[in-house]
Order: structure tokens, then C-alpha cells, then sequence
């Protein structure tokens, strides 16, 4: 709802009016509304209405880049609003700075099983430990993250009630944004401005109005239809792995990218897995339905094209819960019921719910409305765009697996194997990720660990390399299931070897013997020649799983160094720490 | 240098290799091609192993974005062909867990393992050893696997002849340390030290050398086939001594009528304590007489052909500084397997079985591996390889035989030979996938071929008559399709040259009777000639010697004439 100050010049009818008018409206209608009323005063006036409204940091910790890009809109509209705005990392800034900031928003994700972003590790650990006097912050937080997992906004929600345990005030409510976060950030930047703003000050509008220009304007809100030009199985016959890569046209999009960036698609969901969902629910799919974004619909369209109708969460059950007032759903929901339903979920999805509590079915409105919006999948870019003008690659591994009796499949992977026929246009967008790049310094080696599909974003480095001439060499550890079958790009790698762009290839198959050989192992095979890399400057590059791997790597690196540094365990784990400050250890996991 | 004829390009490898070092060790470091350097793929043969590719994945390889698919064969020698059930066990698991899941048992005795990748090599060669087998020289210009007749229940000459066979294959085993510091991480030899090899010298054989033993009546291991051969002179249970046969060898090449197969000429007598003497000459005479200048005429067959058998016998008597004796009188009856149990004297049993192909692999309708692994883990006797690709659960006490018996009903294996005669005599050699060499399908399509002939065998009630029926995918000859009855040699894909008239005891070549026939028409081409034989043949007549006097084919009495005689019928295209 939209809400006018009491001291606001407008008679109790213009402001009920202006208040039901504007709660219509969406955020980026009401900031031309903002700019065009600003452009409409006389110039003197304007201006006079600007009044300082102080000091703001907008704190961000990103992994992917979206918390850094919501970051740069807040000081945006801050400054709009006459705050001086400044953007901070988690990465470099410490806690006890805190203390004198006075106005302060934060905009974090969570990340796996409730972690803080990679770069924001640091800065977590410390707030969390460290007494630090905060009286006098007024802040408010917005929690990025993704209902399907169960430590849903788990480092926002840490962080927000940190900061007020240490004295801060909360100056608006915490949100919790799902993966399709636009519409609620929008929502919390606009009440937190205000209320970060001082009384009685006008809300500042600079005269900028936004206007697209000419054509259209391609990206997140509008993703590119981008023509799929070649869809190749990298995995040989005999392989139980299915990883494709993918070539994807960018003429006339607009679109550009840098080696390290990610590419999101917009996928649909597959018409089994609609099909499965229809029948869990006993419709037919033809009943038609309203929806937020396109208007009334066709159920079965919507279900396609609109909303994540698979990944089960505590939100999608408790609106199941209201729906069918399922007694035994509800006591799964019970707070004391954790356990039972992170067991519940596990390998589960919502089909297998509707199944389980409502086996009579729903109505075509309670079954559209259990779901969240089908968010947009990101995959690690594989190509570099002075090798591939006017393309993008992707690698990419098909998840499908058997689980509770059904087959499963991930639904943005299976779509680009399965659905996306060559020709086809696939929607996309440019995700750039500034905490995953090369090296300014052309002769800085690097070193590069991309086992499965943690390899993409390093043949984009290795082509960006080579394109560029750079003089550093290059290293790349890589792995996967077997080498007759799995090892990805073998061929490129050979070239890549031959001209000199690569200089050094390690590989670890898993699958070959009786004992598991993984990427980690190589680096500790290799470990004296890698420290000798990371002491003449190196940078390393981590990409692929978060779960295991990255750990497993991460825990290698520290005894490297601990090994050939001569160092006792704090001391190499200051030396790595050292390394992520200065970016020379970088990851993008997943 | 104008006279002298230009070495062949293996000559130069041998003598830069430094003894068959060459680059492997650092080929082997090398994880971004599952594939080595083409000179030491020729290197790499006499440590044991040949890098191969699967031929079935070539086409699509590089639309993945993938190197071919390449792996290596490792042949393991077994001397005499008789290994433990330790051995056994070993040579399953690593077969499981390095190469493709199967055991191919070779038509030389050896085990050979397939698909093992480039990671694995040195592991496994490494772990072979281990269990007190080896690869070096299995394959290579130098003595290979000494076969042995390995029939155990003539147990008191047998075990003379093993011993024999072992000594042989000792003496003439390279010296080189090359295999030790490769694969088995043996010390380096200091480079300023010279390396010694003092049978085979710097560049070695110019080309492989086979030899074998047999003891009469039984050819099995095809002593015409080989390059030399000792023929156990038998006489009232005693071991007095060896024939000496010289000059045989299957290899030919398609089109090329200088190359042929050939049958071994014996030449003397030597008595059980000369053996190892006479082979060293034998093998002497060959290094400095064969041929270096083209590995198409570089096999010892072609050394004894151009010389004659006489200067053979002259030459050896000189190197060796005594002569050797006449000839002995003996019989070969047949070069099969006896299948089924024999009991010895001792009370053991020995049960032959037959190995379709000699692939030890597990089916969904016959898990011979699992059930031959079970049967390993409690055998207290040992496993032999016979040289048609057979194995042979030997020496089975009293005890044991109950709790084997019941394994082999257990796992369908009772009754592996429980085929008809035709098939029960057939060899094929790998072919493709994964031999290199391969034009056609042979392992993978004869028990197919042999299912139709079956019919026409059965319509004229030859279930029992033995035939020995042989394929191969190239003319190279590793399962001896030149001395089999009928013999089926690869063309092109689904293509044979068909050749009739071997000699049932692999004592005769045998003659082109069609060429380039598609596998399709074999049947009806063959099935008139089988109809013939079950009608006409006289009382105890061969169906080589059949198709001899029905005049089918002309016989062939030497390599000389392979070529020769042969119908114009045999060239009309099909």
C-alpha cells in the first residue's frame, strides 16, 4: 500500500485518491511518474525541492552479481531522493565501520545451506562474533534467496537481527526476496528510502527520467530471444554423463559479456512434467486462470511458461496447507516438525505433494496458486566473445535422476537438452559477475580448476587469453567421470596446448579405477610447481561444485602452501586468505 | 650406399630407442591424448602392449569434440600356457577393474586384455608382474609367448616339455631394462653404462618369432604355423629329444603375392638338453640373415624360403659347432582340443572347455567370468591355455572335483562343449573393434557364420565331424586361417576370401576358393560342398582332403604356390 506523510499538501480526498492510484502502480511506472512530474516544474522550483537527505551506505554481498547489481539501483534512487549514496562490499569494508555510517541498507543472498556469499565469508564471520557498537544505525535489510531451499534468506535474516542486537534500529521490515526478487526489492527500496529519509524532507527527484533508448532494450526484465545455433553432446557413447554445449546467436541483441560472466535462460517447464502436475491436481490444464503477468490464461499455458511448478519449499506447502486444510500437512509445517519436513522434501516435488495432501484434487486457481514465478537459470558463460563474435556458449550438464518412484529431471538443463532444438530461440540475458575475472595483468599466470561443468567459464578464459595475446601462462586442472567419455573439449584443450595458449593440463577421472581420483588430488600431486606459480602471482580460479569440491580445493590450496611455504596452518591460511583479499583466488561454485 | 637397399623404418626406431626406452615415460605423463608417439607405439609392442582405438566410435568421436577413443591391448605372456588360480584371479580383476570386463584367451597361450586406457597402463603392467606374469616381448621383433602343448594328463613328459618351453622362453627374454624402469620403477641405469643384449643386440629381431612345442599325436599348437618348432619324440613314456621344424608363418598381405603363408620344414633332431641351445641359433641365424629392409619379407618363413631349408640346416650346424640329427619318425592326428573330463593316473581330473572365440566375458544367459572366478577360488590344481583359444580347469584333485562340478552346473558352464564338431573346432581372432589391422568382423561374427553352416551341417548329419573352420579379420593370420579347412579371411566390412583344402591337422595350407564374398552368401556357397562331403567323402576323410579330390580347390603344397592354382571361379566378382 502507498502511503502519504500526514504533512503531505494534498486534501484528505486527493490523497485517498493518490494513495489507491499510485498502489496500482508498479515501481517503474512510478518512477517515470516521478521523473515526468519533476521535468513538468518550473526549474526553480525543482530544484528547491531538493534537500539534502544525508548520508547512505548501501552494504551488498554477492555471489552471482545480483546483490551488486540491486545494490547500484539503490544508490541510484537513493541519490534521486538527495542521499549521498555510496556502494560498499561485504568484501572490503570490516564491521567496526559500521559504527559511523548512520544510514545503512543491506542487500545480501544466501547461498547452499544457508551461507553467506563467497566474498562475504569474511565480513559475516566478524559481525557475527565481534561486539561492535551500533547505536545510532538506522538500517534495513533486504535477504535475497530461494525458497526451495531450506535455509531460505538464512545470511540476511542473521545479519538483520545482528545488527539490531548491537544496537542498530531497524528502520523498515526485513524482506525476504525469492529468486524472482524484482517486483518485492523494488517494493522494500521504496519504503526503506523513505523511511531512511528525514522528516519533513521533501522526496528529492532528480529530473532523469529514464527513457529506453531507441530500439529495444534487451535483459533481465527483457531477455533476448536468442536463436540457438548448435547443440553438441560432449560426452562420447558409453558415457552415463549427458553434458551439452550450447551456442547461442547475440546479433541485434545488444547483449555483451566478459569472459566470467554468466548467461541466464528462461526455460519452460517440460509438457510430462506439466502433464504430471495436471493430473496430481485432476484438471485438464484447459480451465482458465488469472495471472499477474499475462493476463487470463489457459492453466496448462501458464504452468508451461509461468510458474516453477517443481521445486517444493515451506511456502509452496503452507499455501497447499490452506488450500486443503490437510491436517497432516499442517502438522508437517509445525515448527517442531523441521526434520520430518526437510525429509519430506528431500528428492521431492510438488507433484508429489498434491499427490500426498490433496488427493482429491484442486481447483484451477489453488493449484496456480501454490507457485512462485519460474525463475530464470544462470550457467557459467564457456566462451570468450573475441573468439566467438556475436555468440555465447554454454556448458551444460542434463540433471536427471529416479527418486520416490518418479523420474525427475532439472528443468532448465533437460529444457536446453531436450526442448531447445537448434533454431529455436531460447530467451536469454547477461548476468555479469565481477568477482569472477582475469587478471588486468596480461602476464600474471593463472591457475584454473574446473572439474564437470566447472570447466565452462575457463575455456571462455583460456580463448580470452589466446584472443588477447596475453603473455601469463595458464594452468587448468580438470575432471569428470571417465577420460575415454567425459573429457569435455578434448580436442580444444589439445589444440590449446599445441599453440601454447594452455600451458600445463592436469586431469582426474573418477571413474577410471577402483579408487576416486578428483582434481584435488592432481593439485597435490603437482603441489611444489603450484606453489612456485602462486609465488610468482598467480591468480586461482575455482568453478564448479560448492558442495564437496570446493571445499576439497580450497583445503588443498591451504596445504600447498602449508607444505612448500613452510608454513604452520594459521599462517597458510592467512597466506589464501590473503589471496582471495588481493582477488587473486577467486571462485564461481554452485 | 647405392647398392645397399634402405633399412625399414623400424630398424631406425629399434636402433634410436636406447634399448625400447624411446619417449614412453614421458608419452605416459602426457594426460591430454589417450594416445603415444607413432615410434613409440612400435616400441611400446615389445613391452607387451599395442595402442588400439575403438573402431566402433571413430565416426562420431569428433562431433563430441573428442579424441579418438584409445586405449591399449596388453598381452600377457603365459609360458606353456599354464597359470595359477592366484593368477587367474588376478588376471579377472584386473581385467575388471582396467580393461573392458573380458579375458580374450589368444590363439598363443596368452591372456590379453583390452580397453585399458592410457592411465592404466602403467598400473597394470606393474600389477601383472606382481603376480608373477609378464608382458615384455609378448609382442615385438623378439621371441614371443613360447607356446606348449598343454594337455596334462600325458603328465610325465608334459612336465619335461613345460620346463623346456620356460627355458626357452628364459633364454631368449630381452635384457633391457628399459621394461623394469617403465613400468615397474626400476633404477635407472646409469646412461654411460652399456646395456647388454647379448642374443638380440641393438636392433633386435627384424621382425616377431614365434616358437612352440608339441607333442604328437596332438598339433594343437600348429608347429607348420610358427617360426620354429620342437616336436617331442616320444618313445615307450620317455622324452628322447625334439624334431626341429623351421620357417613357418601365416602373415600375408591381400594383393601382394610376394607375401604368403607358409608351412614349417623339419629339419633335424636335437636331443632335450640342446633346445635351448638350438633355439638361441635359430634365432641367431634369423638376426643376421632376415631381411631388414621390408617388414613385409622380414619374418624367418621368408629367410628359410629364399635360402632353402638346407642352408638353414647348415648355417645352424655351424653356429651351433655341432650337427643335428636326423629326423624322428612321428604321427600328428589333428591340431583341436580334446573337450570334456580326462582323469590321470594320479586320480586328477582335467575338464577342457570350450571358450567361444576364447572370450572369457559374463552374459545375461552364461556368466562364465563369475563362474570361472568362483571356480578359481577354490581350485587347487592350476588353469591352462590351449592354442585354440580353450581352457583347461587342470589337475583337479578327487577332493575338489564335487564342489567344481557343481560350479560349472551352477553357471551353465557344464556344458560349454555341447556344440556341434564345426564349432567346437572354430578360432577367430579379435578383429574389430579394436585391432587396428582388422578389414572385417571376426570374433564378433563367426559364432554367427558357424549358427548357419550349423544348418547345413545338421541337414546332412555332420553334428560330429570335426572341421576345423577358422576367421580372421585380416590376412595376417593371428588365428592360422591358412592351415584350417575352411578359412574365412577379412576383406573389407561384411567381405571373405573363403579358402578350402587345409590339412585337418594343420600339416597343409590351404587355397583361395572364392574371394571378397559377402557374409551373406557364405552359406549358400558352402552348404553344396558340405552336402557333397556327408555323400561322397571316402571312410575317414578329411573335408580339407575333400575338397581337394571333389576339385574345389588345387592343393597347396608350400608358400610358393599359395598363389598358385587357384580356379578363375575364385575371381568372379560378387
Amino acid at each position: 500500500m502507498f502511503k502519504f506523510p500526514d504533512h503531505a499538501p494534498f486534501s484528505k480526498e486527493q490523497r485517498q485518491s493518490l494513495e489507491s492510484l499510485l498502489s496500482a502502480t508498479d515501481a517503474a511506472q512510478r518512477a517515470w511518474l516521478s521523473g515526468f512530474l519533476a521535468g513538468m516544474s518550473p526549474a526553480g522550483a525543482a530544484a528547491s525541492a531538493v534537500v539534502s537527505a544525508g548520508k547512505l551506505t548501501v552494504l551488498y554481498g554477492t555471489e552471482s552479481g545480483n546483490s551488486e547489481a540491486l545494490a547500484a539501483r539503490a544508490v541510484k534512487d537513493a541519490k534521486k531522493r538527495g542521499f549521498q549514496a555510496v556502494m560498499k562490499n561485504m568484501s572490503e569494508i570490516e564491521p567496526a565501520s559500521l559504527a559511523a555510517v548512520g544510514n545503512l541498507l543491506v542487500i545480501v543472498s544466501t547461498w547452499g545451506d544457508g551461507e553467506p556469499p563467497e566474498t562475504a565469508v569474511g565480513f559475516y564471520k566478524t559481525l557475527m562474533s565481534e561486539e561492535i557498537a551500533l547505536t545510532g544505525l538506522r538500517y534495513s535489510v533486504c535477504a535475497l534467496g530461494d525458497t526451495s531451499y531450506e535455509k531460505f534468506c538464512q545470511t540476511g535474516k542473521d545479519i538483520d537481527a545482528r545488527l539490531e542486537a548491537l544496537g542498530g534500529k531497524r528502520v523498515a521490515d526485513r524482506r525476504d526476496c525469492d529468486v524472482d526478487y524484482e517486483d518485492a526489492f523494488s517494493e522494500w527500496l521504496g519504503l526503506a528510502l523513505t523511511a531512511l529519509a528525514p522528516a519533513g524532507g521533501a522526496i528529492a527527484t532528480a529530473a532523469v527520467a529514464e527513457v529506453a533508448a531507441g530500439g529495444v532494450e534487451y535483459g533481465k526484465k527483457n531477455p533476448f530471444p536468442s536463436p540457438l545455433n548448435e547443440r553438441v553432446m560432449l560426452n562420447g557413447e558409453g558415457s552415463s554423463k549427458e553434458t551439452i554445449h550450447l551456442e547461442f546467436a547475440l546479433d541485434g541483441s545488444g547483449l555483451s559479456y566478459e569472459p566470467g560472466d554468466a548467461l541466464a535462460v528462461v526455460p519452460v517447464n517440460a509438457p510430462d512434467v506439466v502433464a504430471a502436475v495436471l493430473a496430481a491436481a485432476k484438471l485438464k490444464g484447459d480451465e482458465e486462470i488469472e495471472t499477474k503477468v499475462s493476463g487470463r490464461k489457459l492453466l496448462a499455458d501458464a504452468l508451461r511458461e509461468d510458474f516453477d511448478i517443481t521445486a517444493l519449499s515451506r511456502s509452496v506447502l503452507t499455501k497447499l496447507a490452506e488450500a486443503t486444510g490437510s491436517d497432516a500437512l499442517k502438522a508437517l509445517l509445525a515448527d517442531d516438525a523441521k526434520e520430518k519436513l526437510k525429509e519430506y522434501n528431500y528428492g521431492r516435488e510438488i507433484v508429489d505433494a498434491i499427490s500426498d495432501f490433496a488427493p482429491s484434487g484442486l481447483s484451477a486457481d489453488a493449484l496456480a496458486g501454490l507457485f512462485r514465478k519460474l525463475p530464470p537459470r544462470l550457467y557459467s558463460i564457456a566462451s570468450s566473445p573475441l573468439a566467438h563474435p556475436g555468440e555465447v556458449h554454454l556448458t551444460v550438464a542434463a540433471v536427471r535422476y529416479q527418486s520416490h518412484g518418479r523420474s525427475r529431471k532439472g528443468v532448465c538443463s533437460t529444457y536446453l537438452a531436450d526442448l531447445a532444438k537448434p533454431g529455436a530461440e531460447v530467451p536469454i540475458f547477461v548476468q555479469p559477475n565481477k568477482n569472477f575475472r582475469l587478471p588486468a595483468d596480461d602476464a600474471a599466470p593463472v591457475i584454473m580448476v574446473g572439474p564437470g561443468t566447472g570447466v565452462a567459464p575457463f575455456r571462455a578464459f583460456v580463448e580470452h587469453r589466446a584472443a588477447t595475446g596475453a603473455s601469463g601462462k595458464n594452468w587448468l586442472f580438470m575432471g569428470d567421470q571417465k577420460y575415454l567419455f567425459d573429457f569435455l573439449y578434448q580436442l580444444e584443450w589439445q589444440e590449446h596446448l599445441q599453440s601454447g595458449a594452455l600451458s600445463r593440463l592436469d586431469v582426474a577421472f573418477s571413474r577410471d579405477q577402483p579408487e576416486k581420483i578428483y582434481v584435488q588430488q592432481k593439485m597435490l600431486e603437482q603441489s611444489a610447481e603450484l606453489y612456485a606459480w602462486l609465488e610468482k602471482g598467480a591468480y586461482f580460479y575455482v568453478c564448479g561444485d560448492a558442495t564437496r569440491m570446493a571445499a576439497d580445493v580450497h583445503e588443498a590450496l591451504i596445504s600447498i602452501v602449508e607444505k612448500h611455504g613452510g608454513k604452520s596452518r594459521e599462517a597458510a591460511e592467512a597466506y589464501v586468505e590473503d589471496l582471495k583479499k588481493s582477488k587473486r583466488y577467486q571462485r564461481d561454485v554452485y | 650406399m647405392s647398392e645397399e637397399k634402405k633399412l625399414s623404418a623400424n630398424e631406425y626406431i629399434k636402433t634410436r630407442s636406447n634399448y625400447l626406452r624411446g619417449t614412453i615415460a614421458e608419452g605416459l605423463a602426457d594426460m591430454s591424448t589417450g594416445s603415444m608417439s607413432e615410434d613409440d607405439q612400435q616400441l611400446l609392442k615389445f613391452h607387451g602392449t599395442y595402442q588400439q582405438d575403438d573402431r566402433d566410435l571413430r565416426a562420431n568421436r569428433r562431433k563430441h569434440k573428442l579424441d579418438k577413443a584409445y586405449s591399449f591391448m596388453i598381452r600377457i605372456r603365459v609360458p606353456g600356457g599354464v597359470a595359477t588360480p592366484q593368477q587367474w584371479l588376478e588376471t579377472d580383476r584386473m581385467a575388471t577393474q582396467f580393461a573392458n570386463g573380458t579375458i580374450k584367451l589368444t590363439t598363443r597361450q596368452a591372456f590379453q586384455f583390452h580397453g585399458i586406457i592410457k592411465s592404466n597402463l602403467k598400473r597394470t603392467i606393474k600389477e601383472i608382474n606382481q603376480t608373477a606374469m609378464d608382458t615384455i616381448a609378448a609382442c615385438g621383433d623378439v621371441n614371443r609367448n613360447v607356446m606348449c602343448n598343454p594337455n596334462p594328463h600325458l603328465s610325465e613328459v608334459h612336465a619335461e616339455v613345460l620346463k623346456v618351453a620356460q627355458g626357452i622362453s628364459d633364454h631368449l627374454t630381452p635384457q633391457t631394462r628399459a621394461y623394469h624402469e617403465i613400468w615397474l620403477d626400476g633404477e635407472k641405469i646409469e646412461s654411460s653404462e652399456e646395456e647388454v643384449e647379448p642374443i638380440y643386440g641393438k636392433t633386435y629381431l627384424p621382425r616377431k618369432f614365434k616358437i612352440t612345442i608339441a607333442v604328437p599325436p596332438s598339433n594343437d599348437v600348429d608347429i607348420y604355423a610358427n617360426c620354429l618348432s620342437f616336436i617331442a619324440i616320444v618313445e615307450k613314456g620317455k622324452l628322447l629329444g625334439f624334431n626341429v621344424a623351421v620357417g613357418g608363418g601365416m602373415g600375408s598381405t591381400h594383393g601382394n603375392d610376394a607375401t604368403y603363408p607358409r608351412i614349417a620344414d623339419i629339419i633335424g633332431f636335437c636331443t632335450t638338453e640342446q633346445v635351448v641351445d638350438v633355439a638361441e641359433k635359430v634365432v641367431l641365424v634369423q638376426r643376421d640373415f632376415g631381411d631388414r629392409t621390408d617388414r613385409k619379407h622380414s619374418r624367418f618363413k621368408y629367410t628359410v624360403d629364399d635360402r632353402g631349408a638346407d642352408w638353414i640346416l647348415a648355417k645352424l650346424n655351424e653356429y651351433l659347432g655341432y650337427e643335428l640329427g636326423p629326423v624322428r619318425p612321428f604321427t600328428f592326428e589333428d591340431n583341436g582340443d580334446r573337450y570334456g573330463w580326462v582323469e590321470d593316473k594320479n586320480g586328477n581330473s582335467h575338464l577342457t572347455l570350450f571358450i567361444q572365440g576364447g572370450r572369457v566375458l559374463d552374459t545375461e544367459s552364461y556368466p562364465l567370468l563369475t563362474g570361472l572366478r568362483e571356480i578359481a577360488k577354490i581350485h587347487d590344481g592350476d588353469f591352462r591355455l590351449t592354442a585354440n583359444q580353450n581352457l583347461i580347469i587342470a589337475n583337479i584333485s578327487p577332493k575338489k572335483r564335487p564342489q567344481i562340478e557343481k560350479l560349472l552346473e551352477q553357471y551353465g558352464i557344464k556344458d560349454s562343449h555341447e556344440k556341434s564338431a564345426l564349432r567346437l573346432n572354430s578360432l577367430a581372432c579379435v578383429a574389430l573393434p579394436t585391432c587396428s589391422l582388422s578389414l572385417a568382423e571376426a570374433e564378433r561374427y563367426l559364432p554367427d557364420l558357424l549358427t548357419e553352416l550349423e544348418e547345413a551341417i545338421e541337414e546332412n548329419g555332420l553334428r560330429h565331424d570335426a572341421i576345423t573352420v577358422r576367421m580372421t579379420g585380416c590376412p595376417n593370420g593371428c588365428a592360422r586361417p591358412f592351415i584350417s579347412e575352411i578359412g574365412f579371411v577379412g576383406r573389407a566390412p561384411g567381405r571373405y576370401n573363403i579358402y578350402l583344402g587345409g590339412g585337418f591337422a594343420g600339416q597343409r595350407l590351404s587355397k583361395l576358393y572364392r574371394e571378397n564374398v559377402p557374409g551373406t552368401e557364405i552359406k549358400a556357397l558352402l552348404a553344396p560342398i558340405i552336402g557333397r562331403y556327408a555323400k561322397e567323402r571316402n571312410d575317414g576323410e578329411r573335408f580339407g582332403d575333400f575338397c581337394i579330390r571333389a576339385g574345389y580347390v588345387a592343393a597347396t603344397v608350400q608358400g610358393g604356390d599359395f598363389h598358385k592354382n587357384i580356379k578363375p571361379e575364385a575371381f568372379a566378382t560378387a
